[in-house]
């Protein structure tokens, strides 16, 4: 056991490391000039930018160091947020980006767990119909048409109320994240649904929920106690995925919601070419996936005794 | 699945109701936990980010909220170079000049000064103090002049200092620092001396790069002055207060601030950082921010919500910028004339842009630049432009013998990838080829990759634009000058280069701006660029805020001025 | 009662019939199996039914409506589809100075058009300069004059030609005082203009709409270009900019899977056969790349590869979809393939002198078809969406190339006023994720060998 956690570590570090240096290298190929604005430096100018940053320096040299910066922690200093450290940058933004994925994913699996099992309760009437178009529009309406327009219909439902009952953009307080959340979330929520419905048809039809009829327990405890309970565990299993998916990918939300999310920093970073904080933003949520995976990986062998870990 | 199984089961509505009950009673304790963790996770987040806004103004606390487009990358006004920097910094501090509400110089750090050929002195006045209650002196300007040179510095708008004597020696290393023509004679007086005669040095120094710094304080923050709410001292009219990174500020009122007539709120909360103008209309529709933009498809349900739609020209012209390097095609003459008949602003600003504060460009100079008298453009207006096809192939037809060509090459269209500048490389696209038949390929490329081959002069025409960094024709005047690093299409004349010569050193303003009038009319004649349009703005204000002001020079928002009036008038 | 009596030709035995032996019911491929499942699915009928039609929409459309997806039609802009098209045939546009047009107050020097509305006035009492507002509603007490459209800061100025896209239809122009430092004075004047749709006959000649000697006169009426779907925000028409972008988006979105499904197939079932150590790195690449962040990489990648001029930027991004998204299928087809190894048939089949080729032909590559192709119908809507993510943040397909997410993306800025322009693309990204989806699952239930004789 501790072995095994041991060796997924081990090939985490070298994963990591594979994901830097892709990135590096996929960076410094980019065309284009992270130093370049909109008004031009001369010659001299710009030798002391680079020097700077070190770029005047040989792109092996700079490899090397931005590596043994990185074992030590430490991802530099941002090209366009300058005097601020890319560790300071992903201190205050990913806490942010990790709240709203983790609510988010909060919504799609409580929401998914519920409609999942109402649908396969009632399948072929009427809330399995009305859950089930729901879902379909979950899944096929692109993010950002989701989110542009429930801002709207926020901005109309508060001046219906005659009051901000729930903002419409910003971040902060607990009403600042409902709205969000569940947008980045819906996606997540229609794919849990469907997953829940089908694995709860299922359990339904097999044989120790027709045991369990037959030796005449009442329908709540069958239905909490041998359906409910084993039609969750395929829901329990895509979770972890799932919120490393829905944290580093939360960019769109970010931005229609104005939300200070590592997300939206990233974006801003590519558009800048800001190789520092573009490289740290990578690297750390590389890692934090492959965390994420490893911690699933060893949480699914302890809970499940058909895997052992070796 | 087996048939009858399921058909049994479902046909048991008690197992159904019953189950029902019990999921519906599931549902009611995931709510719960649900708000306990939402709950739980706000009070996480309140140590994280934001936490402000409370509504576009607070009557109470004599406070606004507004929204600005981007993170400032740092607050030193040595190094400043993005707008957002710039309004920030126009709030919290103050250079030796100002500008008024009305947009005119005024004393700002100085009580008062005088500009000669040769340099000029400036007396600081007793009142000004620095946020601490500490006294603003001449070694403050002295010391931030001084470093903005020092090639250490690495300052990019380093070059607006160039008019003071030996600027441009130190600023490539040639020179010690300390041989720069800046010296504090005593606390409140400070000597300029320039490298060649500069009449508009008082419109320079209320520039950002021109702002003081306090040397003492400088030396205690280690390298990171700016890039914190404590890592400054302000001398504007505001102080940051707060500053949480990439999502909200708190700007308030400087107690020691001299000028009575200018910061009049005593709290200014910047609670959204977005450039989503969606997103900023809707904050303004829910009340919580006090001003917002209107692009286009914004006006019509602006004009439903009976608003008071303002405008206001940032300054900025966009222009179609060709390369002339050698050995492309847009070094031709002919070519460049033909493309410059076959096109009409009018009809981009109008039909394509749609932007109802833009103006057709007609000029390279904007229509705010004052001439000697009046304004520039009225005293030397612009050559008259017409769409003429018959004359613009013509030219193409000559540019095509000249050239040795029987069918052009692709043109390469160098653009950015924001909307605007899309939306116009689409439409000359089409335009050129239906009226010229040209073959233009547009190259869409991220900021800093359009900015790296606009350096290295890899397009034929590249949509750039120019605005203003102080209030005189100059800054506009001197872009096409061959020795001009910004002049991205290498244009050169020895004709444009004279006038440039005059335009910057003349004394006498009606012998300068006659040059300023040739620049104009050369950049015409000879096609260095084909000017698209000057950028405006449409804007709405809550009605309760009053003074505030937009300007081209300086902070495209201003907040100094402004004030609460809520007898609804 | 029952007659129980037997006769002795009930006890001879019944000469051989080969009826009896024979399969009665016509035997079943593992393919003929499928498609009969396939077949019984309505959902994922229908849904096949919208996926053809999509296909005859994007490759065949284009021969029957043979509009030129970049043609921008400059007199009908941002048009909902369904407007009245009618325009007046009028002279070509001609500079206007502003003149002596007779009247007092604020005036219209000529009929209003869609071409230009033309104002005079006389300088207002007391006013320095005169602002010039434009509104589609009439101005109330509330004194909201609308879009301010040219202010003149001296009382010399007094005409104004309005051209800023001009819709058919009523407006309401405020002319409003000025007072010393440009401040709005309470004295004002209004003036309602009825606006026109109009053309010239050298553009009617241009857009192919008359004849150049139809002998067409000023003031006669003609109809404009139809557009059945409406135009975009450069006039351009929406069916075949559709179409169009039903090309690059298919590209991506189907062209994709099929590329990292293609890739992933050959590495999984090479690294399954191969088996052992170069099976271990070969499966320890795959972990690498699924570690890397999909949307960052998706992004990096986008600007690494670049784009030139003229290029829309399609297969960057394809490449970067192929580059990210293959190590899945290519876990998914080792682990079928190892599994499939060690199944009875094949020793069986082996035992009665099969050869690999025959192996590979017969068993592995029909037994795995199925898995496959199911990755890829679920991979086609992963792709449609990416695609459209990308262009949200503003890094999709270059223009003037249309993609149905660029489209949408675009439509979501005038939302309000035209909604067309985000619905049309938006329903076409739903159904066919949707289509895709449904026939994905669909797929499944009829490849899964687990599935038979349960329906």
């Amino acid at each position: 056991m501790w072995l095994y956690i041991l060796k997924r570590l081990i090939q985490g570090v070298f994963t990591v490391w594979f994901i830097a240096t892709a990135t590096f290298f996929a960076m410094h190929n980019v065309p284009g000039d992270p130093l370049l604005n909109d008004r031009a430096m001369t010659a001299a100018i710009r030798a002391n930018v680079e020097a700077k940053y070190g770029l005047d320096k040989p792109l092996t040299t700079q490899y090397v160091i931005y590596l043994s910066n990185l074992v030590r922690g430490d991802f530099g200093i941002s090209f366009t947020q300058e005097n601020r450290e890319v560790n300071d940058i992903i201190r205050e933004h990913f806490p942010v980006s990790a709240i709203l994925g983790i609510l988010a994913v909060m919504f799609a699996a409580a929401g998914g767990v519920l409609w999942g099992a109402l649908t396969a309760l009632y399948r072929n009437r009427m809330p399995d119909y009305i859950i089930m178009f729901l879902v379909i529009l979950g899944i096929s309406v692109p993010s950002f048409v989701v989110a542009a327009l429930s801002q709207l219909a926020l901005v109309n439902f508060n001046s219906f109320a005659g009051r901000t009952v729930l903002p419409v953009a910003g971040w902060g307080t607990i009403y600042h994240m409902i709205v969000p959340a569940m947008v980045l979330g819906l996606g997540t929520m229609a794919y849990l649904t469907r997953l829940m419905r089908s694995s709860m048809l299922e359990i339904i039809s097999s044989d120790f929920v027709r045991t369990a009829k037959a030796k005449g327990l009442p329908p709540a405890r069958i239905f909490t106690k041998h359906q409910l309970r084993n039609a969750i565990l395929p829901v329990v299993t895509v979770l972890g995925p799932a919120i490393a998916a829905i944290t580093t990918g939360g960019f769109v939300v970010e931005l229609v919601f104005a939300i200070p999310g590592l997300g939206r920093y990233f974006v801003q970073a590519v558009q800048q070419l800001d190789y520092t904080v573009i490289m740290g933003t990578t690297v750390f949520y590389g890692a934090f996936l492959v965390f994420m995976v490893i911690v699933v990986d060893v949480i699914y062998g302890l809970i499940d005794p058909r895997v052992r870990l070796k | 699945m087996a048939q009858w199984g399921t058909e049994q089961i479902s046909g048991d509505q008690a197992f159904t109701s019953s189950a029902g009950k019990q999921l519906g009673l599931y549902a009611l304790y995931t709510l719960v936990a649900l708000s306990v963790l939402l709950y739980l996770l706000s009070v996480a987040a309140g140590n994280t980010a934001g936490g402000l806004g409370s509504g576009a103004i607070n009557v109470e606390r004599n406070s606004i909220t507004i929204t600005l487009r981007e993170e400032p990358p740092q607050l030193d006004a040595s190094r400043a170079t993005d707008a957002s920097s710039f309004v920030v910094l126009a709030h919290v501090m103050e250079g030796l000049i100002a500008y008024d509400v009305d947009n005119e110089l005024v004393p700002g750090m100085a009580e008062r000064w005088e500009i000669r050929a040769d340099g000029a002195t400036f007396w600081i006045r007793e009142e000004a103090k620095w946020s601490d209650g500490q006294a603003v002196t001449a070694h403050d300007f002295e010391f931030a002049w001084k470093r903005v040179v020092d090639p250490e510095t690495a300052s990019e708008y380093s070059f607006i200092l160039y008019p003071i004597k030996n600027a441009e020696a130190v600023n490539q290393g040639e020179l010690p620092k300390e041989m720069l023509g800046v010296t504090a004679l005593d606390a409140r007086t400070l000597e300029v001396e320039f490298e060649r005669p500069t009449p508009y040095f008082d419109k320079l120094v209320a520039f950002n790069t021109y702002f003081p710094i306090r040397e003492e304080f400088y030396n205690e923050t280690d390298g990171r002055y700016g890039s914190d709410a404590d890592m400054m001292l302000y001398n504007g009219p505001y102080v940051l207060g707060e500053w949480v990174h990439g999502a909200s500020m708190l700007w308030r009122k400087n107690p020691y601030y001299w000028n009575e007539n200018k910061g009049f709120l005593d709290e200014i909360v910047i609670a959204y950082i977005t450039q989503d103008v969606n997103a900023r209309l809707n904050l303004f529709k829910d009340g919580q921010i006090v001003d917002t933009h209107l692009v286009a498809p914004m006006l019509p349900e602006a004009m439903e919500r009976r608003w008071h739609i303002d405008r206001f020209m940032d300054g900025t012209v966009f222009f179609l910028e060709f390369n002339h390097r050698d050995g492309r095609l847009t070094r031709n003459y002919h070519l460049r004339k033909a493309m410059q008949l076959a096109q009409d602003p009018a009809e981009l600003v109008y039909k394509v842009l749609k932007e109802a504060a833009y103006l057709p460009a007609v000029s390279l100079f904007p229509i705010w630049i004052d001439g000697v008298d009046a304004k520039f453009r009225k005293e030397y207006p612009p050559t008259e432009h017409h769409l003429d096809l018959e004359k613009a192939r013509e030219h193409l037809e000559l540019a095509r013998q000249e050239l040795g060509l029987d069918e052009f090459p692709p043109i390469i269209f160098l653009t950015g990838d924001t909307p605007v500048s899309l939306l116009a490389a689409e439409y000359y696209q089409e335009l050129y080829k239906q009226n010229l038949g040209l073959d233009i390929r547009i190259d869409v490329q991220i900021f800093k990759q359009r900015l790296a081959k606009m350096t290295s002069g890899e397009f034929d025409i590249v949509l750039a634009g120019w605005g203003p960094d102080y209030d005189d024709a100059l800054t506009f005047g001197d872009l096409f000058a061959s020795w001009n690093l910004n002049n991205r299409g290498r244009y050169a004349s020895e004709e444009m280069d004279a006038q440039v010569r005059i335009a910057q050193s003349e004394l006498d303003p009606r012998l300068r701006m006659d040059a300023f009038g040739e620049i104009q009319r050369i950049s015409y004649d000879d096609v260095i660029v084909i000017p698209m349009y000057e950028r405006g703005w449409s804007f709405v204000v809550d009605p309760r805020l009053k003074g505030f002001r937009r300007r081209a020079i300086g902070p495209e928002v201003d907040y100094n001025y402004a004030y609460l009036d809520v007898s609804g008038n | 009662m029952v007659d129980l009596s037997h006769s002795a030709s009930d006890f001879l035995p019944l000469t051989a019939s080969h009826e009896v032996q024979s399969i009665s019911r016509p035997s079943l491929s593992y393919w003929q199996d499928a498609w009969i499942r396939l077949k019984a699915n309505k959902r994922a009928l229908v849904s096949l039914y919208l996926i053809i039609g999509l296909l005859v929409f994007t490759i065949a459309g284009p021969w029957i409506w043979r509009v030129d997806s970049a043609l921008q039609d400059l007199d009908q802009i941002s048009q909902p589809p369904g407007t009245s098209r009618a325009a007046l045939i009028v002279a070509d546009y001609a500079p206007w100075q502003g003149g002596s047009t007779p009247g007092t107050g604020l005036r219209i020097a000529e009929a209003g058009t869609t071409q230009a509305v033309r104002l005079e006035w006389e300088a207002l009492e007391g006013a320095n300069g005169h602002r010039i507002y434009r509104n589609i509603f009439p101005v109330g007490v509330e004194r909201a004059y609308g879009i301010p459209r040219a202010e003149f800061f001296d009382n010399e100025t007094l005409s104004f030609e309005d051209r800023l896209d001009l819709k058919p239809g009523r407006y309401y122009y405020s002319l409003v005082a000025l007072g010393p430092r440009g401040e709005l004075l309470q004295t004002v004047e209004f003036l309602e203009v009825d606006v026109q749709r109009v053309t010239t006959v050298a553009e009617a000649v241009d857009r192919g709409l008359i004849a150049a000697d139809s002998g067409l006169q000023i003031g006669d009426e003609i109809n404009l270009a139809w557009h059945p779907f409406g135009t975009d925000y450069l006039g351009r028409d929406m069916l075949a900019r559709l179409m169009a972008g039903a090309r690059v988006s298919l590209i991506i979105g189907i062209g994709a899977p099929f590329l990292f499904v293609l890739f992933g197939v050959v590495y999984g079932s090479a690294a399954g056969f191969m088996g052992g150590r170069s099976d271990e790195i070969m499966m320890r690449f795959a972990d690498f790349v699924v570690a890397l962040p999909f949307l960052l990489f998706m992004i990096l990648f986008k600007i690494a590869f670049g784009i030139g001029p003229g290029e829309s930027g399609v297969y960057p991004m394809l490449i970067a979809l192929v580059v990210l998204m293959w190590p899945a299928t290519a876990r998914l087809v080792r682990g079928q393939v190892l599994q499939i190894r060690e199944q009875a048939y094949i020793s069986a089949s082996q035992l009665l002198g099969a050869k690999t080729p025959y192996l590979i032909m017969r068993h592995m590559i029909p037994n795995t078809l199925g898995v496959v192709l199911v990755t890829i119908t679920f991979a086609i809507p992963s792709a449609i969406f990416t695609e459209a993510f990308l262009s949200f943040i503003g890094m999709g397909v270059a223009p003037p190339t249309p993609s149905w997410g660029s489209m949408s993306n675009e439509g979501i800025k005038t939302m309000l006023t035209t909604p067309h322009q985000l619905i049309f693309p938006a329903v076409f990204i739903s159904v066919t994720v949707l289509a895709f989806n449904l026939l994905g699952d669909g797929l499944r239930d009829a490849f899964d060998a687990r599935m038979r004789n349960t329906e």
